[in-house]
């Protein structure tokens, strides 16, 4: 089934991949530049790899970007599910049309509106009760997590409504509780949902500079935020070295999801085989 | 119909007004919002019964089954198991179980952690359970198969998941919505069968649900027909199927021509109804419980009528003419759809006894048609 294709798409083509990959190339290049120059190539060295390791400022707004991102996703996926299992499973309730609306509203909010909103919550409620006090990394966790727990509740919701009801319904019909319906039977098929919206809870969190600006506090800066100052006094081979590290695990994570899944369809592939043999088995009696 | 044995033909318990029902509705109305999916039934089932309701499409039949399963409540009536009532007894305490329609297994658990399911809810003993699901899988010949996913299974298979997972609880009564669906024709049949014995060597009360008239007829020990959330008749296959209550059961169950007309003639023991579009006056062996010039209709199956090149030897039957317009060979017989000379089409199967007859009736042919005085039923709704 090969088509002859003709040359210039080829052109497009190469166009299309340089276009998207050129920028990240270079900076990887030039993460491995001796000079300090970012534009002009010296030298191979990893000596801003060794900078990078040496320098406090980024390794601990690292730390801490990891660790909001950790919590934030955490909080967000329980409380996301627990949205998209109301919004799936309670039927027409009361509310529910707002819930729903409120739930999602941090998609379609600009960043900056839901940012400046949480900073002035943050500021009344400290006036208030005096909680929460200042603004810190706390802030931080607080807003990602509202942020991140939409997009939980969304993909968890789509799962929900995609599972056949009577897979519960059996369940419950065999004896089960709702409560132990939903450890035993729900959230094991819903789990691979869970799994995506904490991956994409942390990424949200990890990159996000907009909320974090608004609601951290001194002594509470993430790696963004760190990136961002830094640039904007001018560009540093250091920084290449971390994107390019950044470049890398991301890369390896794509990779190795890659592997799983060609793994779980090849598995897949087999058990249909397997299930069709199964008709030509000696009937019942 | 199967040959159930003699004692459970012999016992018919919904005959004996003495007999307490096992499962018993009363009014039964379900309502979603303005809709009426259930409307006022009330139906009596006995122990070991295999009842079937039989409907089309969206009449309600598996609301009425969830309903007994306790997954909807009902807006109104009540329902009662083994004297109990059902109200507010949400579907885990219930001793009913339930086959899905999808089968809804576990995806994420090995046929036997399927099957085990149930027992576990109950804290039964580790050891029990181990021998009573290598029981069951035994019982529906899926042993070899007990490690197996239920997506590693073929449709078959599956089935068989659902039924033993459903019937590992010795339940007292047993809902099927429809089991055998999924199913291709050739499976279907044998599981018919399986089904049948397995109730039998159980004594499980069966209510299945189906749309699919001739597996009711083959299963069940009586049938409920359902149209628009109404149970229209309950009664055994045959009754069902010889003596309909109403156009709508003698239609929806085999095919039937249907004649309208108006008393001409009525005594104790016999009626005689004119009607026009069959082309004679037709006389019934009993009699109707009917005002003379009521509107009536009259039902006959094609198996009933007699066709032929002579006008029939006995000069009381029923008989009337008409010109062969098509023949449909189906195999075991062939259906003559016969234009009368009113101009209505009707339609007449007859057996083909011989495999090579010489006198086959053939197109344009002209043809009698006669049938016996209690062959007709007389419908007046
Ligand atoms: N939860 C529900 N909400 C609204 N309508 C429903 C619901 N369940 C069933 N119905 C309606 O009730 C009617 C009967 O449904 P059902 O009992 O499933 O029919 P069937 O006889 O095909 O099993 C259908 O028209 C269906 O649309
Ligand atoms: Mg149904």
């Amino acid at each position: 089934m090969s088509r002859r294709v003709h040359p210039a798409l080829w052109i497009w083509l190469a166009a299309g991949f340089a276009f998207l990959y050129v920028p990240i190339v270079s900076l990887i290049i030039f993460s491995f530049n001796e000079s300090k120059l970012v534009t002009v190539w010296s030298g191979f060295s990893t000596r801003w790899y060794g900078a990078l390791l040496q320098n406090d400022q980024i390794l601990s707004a690292a730390g801490l970007s990891v660790r909001i991102g950790l919590i934030s996703a955490s909080l967000a996926v329980v409380l996301g599910t627990l949205v998209a299992v109301v919004l799936a499973r309670f039927g027409m309730f009361r509310g529910r049309a707002l819930l729903s609306g409120l739930a999602t509203a941090p998609l379609v909010m600009p960043e900056v509106i839901t940012g400046l909103s949480l900073l002035l919550l943050f500021v009344a409620l400290e006036q208030a009760i005096g909680w929460p006090s200042g603004r810190s990394a706390l802030t931080i966790i607080i807003a990602h997590t509202t942020f991140a727990m939409a997009y939980v509740a969304v993909v968890v919701q789509s799962r929900l409504t995609g599972m056949d009801p009577a897979i519960e319904e059996a369940a419950m019909d065999l004896g089960a509780r709702p409560s132990k319906v939903f450890f035993v039977i729900t959230l094991p098929l819903i789990s691979p949902a869970l799994v995506s919206g904490f991956l994409l809870a942390f990424t949200l969190s990890l990159d996000d500079l907009v909320l974090a600006s608004f609601v951290s506090g001194p002594g509470a800066t993430t790696l963004p935020m760190v990136i961002y100052s830094k640039v904007r006094l001018g560009l540093s081979p250091e920084i290449n070295a971390l994107a390019t590290l950044m470049v890398a695990v991301v890369g390896a994570g794509v990779v190795i999801a890659g592997v799983i899944l060609n793994r779980a369809e090849k598995a897949r592939q087999r058990d249909e085989q397997m299930a069709l043999a199964g008709d030509e088995a000696p009937p019942l009696r | 119909m199967h040959d159930k044995k003699p004692e459970t033909l012999v016992i018919e318990p919904w005959r004996d007004p003495t007999a307490k029902p096992y499962i018993s509705l009363s009014h039964v109305t379900k309502r979603f919002g303005n809709f009426t999916a259930v409307n006022e039934v009330s139906l009596d089932v006995f122990r070991q019964e295999l009842f079937c309701l039989l409907g089309g499409s969206g009449c309600g039949k598996s609301t009425l089954l969830r309903m007994l399963a306790g997954f909807e409540e009902p807006t109104s009536g009540q329902i009662f198991i083994d004297g109990q009532d059902m109200a507010g007894i949400p579907p885990y305490r219930r001793p009913v179980n339930m086959m899905f329609q999808s089968y809804a297994l576990f995806p994420h658990m090995s046929v036997e952690d399927n099957v085990a399911f149930g027992l576990k809810q109950d804290a039964t003993p580790r050891r029990e359970i181990r021998e009573r699901v290598a029981a069951m899988l035994a019982l529906v010949k899926l042993s070899a198969f007990s490690r197996r996913k239920p997506h590693q299974l073929s449709g078959g298979q599956r089935q068989r998941v659902a039924l033993a997972r459903s019937l590992i609880k010795e339940p007292k009564l047993l809902l099927l919505d429809e089991p055998l669906g999924a199913l291709d024709r050739k499976l279907r049949e044998s599981t018919q069968y399986e089904l049948m014995n397995l109730q039998d060597k159980l004594g499980v009360t069966f209510i299945v649900v189906t749309h699919d008239q001739e597996e009711a007829m083959m299963l069940a020990s009586r049938i409920g027909v359902m149209n628009l959330g109404h149970i229209v008749q309950v009664g055994t296959p045959t009754e069902i199927y010889e003596f309909p209550t109403s156009r709508f059961v003698a239609d929806f169950i085999g095919s039937v021509n249907m004649f309208a007309g108006q008393v001409t003639a009525e005594g104790s023991h016999f009626v005689r109804i004119a009607a026009p579009d069959a082309g004679c006056t037709i006389f019934i062996d009993h009699g109707v419980a009917a005002p003379p010039n009521a509107q009536l209709w009259v039902a006959l199956r094609p198996e009933k009528i007699n066709i032929s090149r002579e006008p029939p030897a006995n000069p009381a039957e029923n008989c009337t003419q008409g010109v062969v317009d098509g023949i449909a060979y189906m195999g075991d017989m062939s259906v003559f759809h016969v234009k009368l000379d009113t101009g209505r089409m009707v339609n007449v199967t007859r057996a083909n006894l011989i495999r090579h007859a010489e006198d086959t009736l053939t197109w344009d042919d002209r043809v009698w048609l006669h049938w016996h005085p209690a062959s007709g039923v007389v419908l007046t709704i």
